[in-house]
């Protein structure tokens, strides 16, 4: 917690090609520029942090609220805003930008984002259970769970069973990513392997 | 904002990639790294198929080495490739030449097209 991070949106999976020709898979993300909104201090807000705003939209799109908080720092509108925690303020001013420079190539960070939402799901995909043989007399139970506990002792089902339900659309932060490439051209930044979220999730980097 | 990506993937392509296809005699020229030393291996074999688009884009090469069929994948904007030279030009009405594999010897021949 200690440097500020930056806000970013995903634009989709790519490869390169790394110094010994191997191939490395990457994700592509449009991090910032992104504005310091407001700067919070524990004397204060109680706590220290930098809020940052990504992506200017039209202030017509906002409620009147949000467009007082704006204006009362800065002179811009944004579609994201996100706070970072920060352990001093002190190089952070309102109303300046960040970009995707302040990060540099093979930097560990993380990466934290909102996972696809896969609806009401059954075992096999949200636990990963085997189901059930798909012959052999198996009748209309082909992935199911099976037995959900004992029987008179406990005479109940034990807290935490895993069962079927709503899978992802929850946080998900990933940490320990290699930076591969930035192109501060086109504010975008390319990190190794996969990130959560679908193409034009907003994602929050921060360095590990 | 797929722009962006196509221009990613566009600067790791290579330009120096002659034009070739299934069918044809290539000589691949690989960077091989042993240990400190780095040398040249040139692997000489018939292009089976081609596929996939952009920096993504493999070929494989098959040749038959003291009688037993070697195939080989290589990503076609892939640095470790020194060269790409095209020996000879076949003649082969598919784009993918499986049936090759099946053939051997003499009937394992592709009429050569073209002059270049």
């Amino acid at each position: 917690m200690s440097s500020v991070g930056l806000i970013g949106k995903k634009i989709g999976m790519t490869a390169v090609f790394g110094q010994n020709g191997q191939r490395i898979p990457c994700t592509a993300i449009v991090a910032g520029p992104c504005q310091v909104v407001q700067k919070k201090q524990s004397s204060t807000d109680g706590y220290d942090a930098v809020q940052l705003g990504f992506e200017p939209i039209a202030s017509r799109k906002l409620t009147n609220p949000v467009k007082g908080h704006y204006r009362r720092h800065v002179d811009a509108f944004y579609r994201y805003l996100k706070e970072f925690r920060v352990s001093d303020v002190q190089p952070y001013e309102e109303g300046q930008n960040l970009a995707a420079d302040q990060f540099e190539i093979g930097d560990r960070i993380k990466v934290t984002g909102k996972s696809k939402g896969r609806g009401f799901t059954g075992v096999m995909k949200r636990w990963n259970f085997t189901g059930a043989p798909a012959s052999h007399g198996t009748h209309k139970v082909h992935r199911h769970g099976g037995s959900i506990g004992q029987m008179s002792y406990p005479a109940r089902v034990y807290k935490g069973k895993k069962m079927p339900g709503r899978m992802g659309n929850g946080k998900v932060t990933q940490k320990n990513l290699e930076i591969v490439d930035i192109r501060p051209e086109d504010n975008v930044i390319l990190i190794k392997g996969q990130l959560p979220g679908p193409k034009n999730g907003i994602l929050y980097l921060r360095k590990e | 904002m797929d722009s962006v990506l196509n221009k990613i993937e566009r600067e790791e392509m290579r330009i120096d990639i002659p034009e070739f296809r299934a069918g044809d005699l290539v000589d691949v020229h690989m960077r091989i790294i042993e240990g400190e030393k780095e040398r040249i291996q040139v692997f000489r074999g018939t292009v089976l198929r081609k596929r996939g688009s952009g920096n993504n884009a493999t070929f494989t090469v098959r040749k038959v080495s003291g009688g037993i069929g070697v195939e080989r994948i290589f990503p076609i904007h892939s640095p470790s490739i020194e060269k790409i030279e095209v020996v000879s030009r076949g003649k082969v009405r598919q784009s993918r030449i499986y049936f090759l594999r099946d053939l051997k010897n003499k009937q394992a021949r592709l009429k050569t097209r073209g002059n270049r």
